[in-house]
């Protein structure tokens, strides 16, 4: 965490003091650039030029079909005799455009014909120039199809031997329009995402996730930090035990509980009938709403939401189990044994001796971890798909761009998560940084 | 013997215990030996507040080992007598052995549990500080019992899963014992299968390939500039040092869209290379924050001395800082390669081939209705047990590399 190295900081930053030699602290500067230009570059590629991406795709009309731009196909066929000598025969070049909406311009067409043939007839956007020929097209439209022919007669030598004129593959080429390019643009991807009101209770949804997960995983975390924070035998077993949820891969936990808890013959759903808690098998993932019953009030409990929370709870309440843990450690034992002599239960100790100690540690992990929960990914989509009222914002990405094919649609909701994500990265500056310093 | 809070507390502790202890043995029962056990509650409960009362009745200092022998005496009659003699709810001419065990279980955990949460408490009215004392350790132990079940149930469930077959599964979801007499082979039905049929040894070898090379490129571009940032001076380098880490907060589903657009384009998508372009942009940050750190901590005088001694700055940072900063260094790849090793979101949307799954990738093809559980829950289990191993063995690498650097979860 970022507390924990900022202790040092003070005393080892100071680099060698050298500031006043202008050339040789221009000479260490340029070094440093050097160094970092590696990292620069990665990150420039593959984190922040992405982030910037979005907004240019969101406001285009570019479906996932539009990523394999259209390109010209063609198919050569040989009409007629050619083991006649002086029959006309005829070649003909189909071609079409493979996408159905965009057209492709410039469209070039070459081949090499066999010699001892003769060209007698010839397309007029075609021209022969020794063996080869070469067609030119102006526009193919979206879907359309042509037909090129040429006619052409053998002579003796050749009929005598033919040979296909389709044994020479003829290239084809043009450039079309590329959609992530052009300056075609457009609202509509953001006028879909929020005008459904769908957007609404997927935010809803995730403020709700990120929030319990993250209270979940906090508590859990102090909870199991208190039971090891005193000495025992076996201590480091039961550290290594208790952070394996969060070590094991995030696709073998999430089926396991998948399996664990599954309605029909979930090994979990089968304890809670055998031990008469529930009659049936309860859907956790599948169901929506559960409808309790509190003093006549139906309360409409949302199961799957919970189940998915829960989940997000366990995975990562080792992570802040640790950093409570190592802040806990790092506290004076002072301060409890003058607590001891006056006194104070261990209740008492706990309330105005450790809560207060890891006030700060337990706010840097809360505003971490609400972002890093708000950004999480995997773990809802291997649960659930996002099925069952658990569709988070970043499942909703997913949704648009991928499943619904709609990248601009996609993009566009990447970029609320985007601006969401500045308003808490503002708050991190303000009140988080400045504490570790 | 005083009556007082003491003893109210007690009960209420030995209460407590004499529940979990017959619910999780019960459950334990079921699980290990497939018996169709349901444990009376009532019965534990009973039995854990007799235990209770029995230790409490004697001063601390006048507890001896035949207190507890009684105690624990006490809990297999109470035990007994509340459940008409089937506290499993089972006959007890069937199974014996086995529900004797477990009767025994129950009785040795609530005598120690009551023993150690009673230690120095008495009957009669207590002091605020040892009223929660006690509080406190029947919380602490509730916590053990807690904690220790939900992780080890859902690693349980899927080492057994994958060792059984299906329809027994679908016949009794409970009964996750295994018939050691079937023979090793077939036990390990899945686990053959999926090398033999699923491709599984070469999604193996491509996840520890692009795990390792994540690693090295990770190394090799974050350890230049992490000294740079530590230990040279240039201009903009605090907002740098502090900015590093806002990289942490963009979410890496943020970047799939464009990043496949981009990649599909480029040809890069459905390949390794792809992501190992990827990977390591997502590591880099957090690795070079790490060792930054670390780097400071080594006394700039070792470093000052090199450069008196006309080593050139590579030569500095090669002969003296790296070998001191070994063991941050383990932890980084540690750290990175478990990243890499756990790696999702990337490996899904970008490998449609089979030939270059990676592991993460792998499973998840797994999980359709035409593939048995136990396929799936192997695969899951062959993902898991490296990364663990690796932790277990180097755990103090990881866990150093984890609260310095704070993980990106």
């Amino acid at each position: 965490m970022t507390t924990s190295h900022s202790t040092q900081t003070p005393s080892a930053t100071a680099p060698p003091k050298k500031s006043k030699l202008g050339p040789m602290a221009r000479r260490e500067a340029k070094l440093a650039l050097w160094m970092l230009a590696p990292t620069f570059l990665i990150v420039m590629g593959i984190v922040l030029f992405p982030l910037l991406a979005n907004f240019w795709i969101s406001v285009k009309p570019v479906k996932l079909s539009d990523l394999r731009p259209p390109t010209p196909v063609v198919s050569e066929r040989v009409r007629g005799d050619m083991d006649v000598a002086g029959e006309e025969f005829r070649i003909q070049y189909r071609m079409r455009n493979s996408s159905q909406t965009g057209a492709i311009d410039d469209v070039v067409l070459t081949d090499t014909l066999p010699s001892g043939i003769t060209i007698t007839d010839i397309d007029p956007a075609c021209e022969i120039t020794g063996q080869n020929v070469t067609c030119r097209l102006d526009r193919l439209e979206g879907g359309d199809r042509q037909r090129l022919e040429l006619k052409a007669t053998a002579n003796t030598d050749f009929a005598a031997n033919p040979v296909s004129p389709r044994d020479s593959e003829p290239t084809l080429t043009g450039t079309s329009e590329n959609i992530l390019t052009n300056n075609q643009f457009t609202l509509d991807n953001f006028a879909r995402i929020f005008d459904s009101r769908e957007f609404w209770s997927v935010l809803w949804v995730t403020i709700a996730y990120t929030v319990f997960g993250t209270l979940g995983a906090l508590v859990l975390g102090l909870f199991a930090a208190q039971i090891l924070n005193k000495p025992f035998k076996g201590r480091s077993i039961i550290r290594g035990l208790f952070l394996f949820p969060y070590v094991a891969p995030v696709i073998a936990v999430a089926f396991t509980w998948v399996i664990l808890l599954d309605p029909f013959n979930g090994t979990f759903n089968a304890i809670l009938q055998r031990m008469n808690v529930t009659d049936a098998g309860v859907n956790f993932f599948g169901q929506r709403a559960l409808p309790i019953d509190i003093f006549g009030l139906t309360i409409e409990f949302p199961l799957a939401l919970a189940t998915v929370i829960a989940f997000e709870a366990w995975r990562y309440f080792p992570l802040s189990f640790l950093f409570i843990l190592a802040r806990m450690q790092s506290i004076s034992s002072d301060m409890y044994e003058a607590a001891e002599v006056d006194g104070a239960s261990p209740l008492q100790q706990f309330w105005h001796i450790s809560l207060p100690q890891l006030l700060g540690i337990l706010s840097t992990l809360f505003l971490l971890r609400f972002i890093w929960t708000f950004n999480k990914f995997d773990d809802i989509f291997l649960l659930t798909g996002g099925a069952a009222g658990t569709r988070t914002l970043t499942v909703d990405v997913y949704e648009q761009g991928f499943a619904l094919s709609n990248l601009g649609a996609g993009a566009a909701v990447a970029v609320a998560i985007f601006i969401l994500l500045l308003v808490f990265a503002v708050f991190y500056f303000k009140f988080v940084h400045r504490e570790d310093q | 013997m005083r009556i007082g809070t003491g003893l109210l507390l007690s009960l209420i502790s030995g209460l407590i215990w004499g529940v979990i202890a017959i619910v999780i043995t019960g459950i334990s029962l079921t699980l290990i030996t497939g018996l169709a056990a349901t444990p009376i509650i009532s019965a534990g409960a009973l039995a854990g507040a007799v235990n209770a009362a029995i230790i409490i009745s004697r001063a601390p200092k006048n507890r001896t080992p035949g207190l507890y022998l009684v105690a624990f005496a006490a809990v297999v009659i109470a035990m007994m007598l509340v459940s008409f003699g089937m506290p499993f709810s089972l006959s007890f001419s069937q199974n014996s052995a086995t529900q004797a065990f477990g009767v025994g279980l129950i009785a040795l955990a609530i005598t120690f549990a009551n023993r150690m949460c009673l230690m120095d408490a008495h009957a009669g009215m207590l002091k605020r500080y040892s009223f929660d004392l006690v509080i406190v350790r029947v919380f602490k132990g509730l916590g053990f019992v807690f904690f220790s079940v939900i992780v080890i149930l859902p690693f349980y469930v899927m080492v057994m899963t994958s060792l059984k077959n299906q329809q027994d599964l679908f016949l009794n979801p409970l009964d996750l014992s295994i018939d050691l007499s079937q023979g090793f082979a077939s036990l390990t039905d899945s686990y053959v299968e999926l090398f033999t049929q699923f491709n599984f040894g070469s999604f193996l070898l491509t996840s520890t390939i692009v795990s390792v090379s994540t690693v090295l490129i990770t190394l090799a571009f974050s350890i230049p500039g992490a000294y740079a940032v530590a230990r040279l001076k240039f201009p903009g380098q605090t907002v740098l040092s502090s900015s590093i880490l806002l990289i942490y907060l963009v979410p890496m589903i943020v970047l799939v869209i464009p990043l496949y657009a981009v990649f599909s384009q480029l040809g890069l998508r459905n390949s390794l290379v792809g992501l190992l372009i990827v990977y390591p942009a997502t590591t880099v940050p957090v690795a070079l924050y790490m060792l930054q750190g670390y780097f400071r901590g080594i006394p700039a005088e070792l470093e000052e001395a090199g450069l008196m001694d006309g080593l050139s700055r590579l030569g500095v940072i090669w002969k003296i800082t790296l070998p001191l900063a070994l063991p941050a260094l383990a932890s980084v790849s540690l750290y990175v390669f478990m990243i890499a090793w756990n790696e999702f979101l990337f490996a899904f949307m970008f490998l449609d081939d089979p030939g270059i799954f990676t592991l993460s990738r792998g499973v998840v093809s797994l999980n359709s209705s035409e593939v048995p559980r136990q396929h799936l829950m192997a695969g899951a289990v062959i993902a898991t047990v490296p990364i663990l191993a690796i932790f277990l063995w180097f755990e103090r690498f990881l866990v150093q590399g984890l609260t310095a650097g704070s993980v990106k979860g």
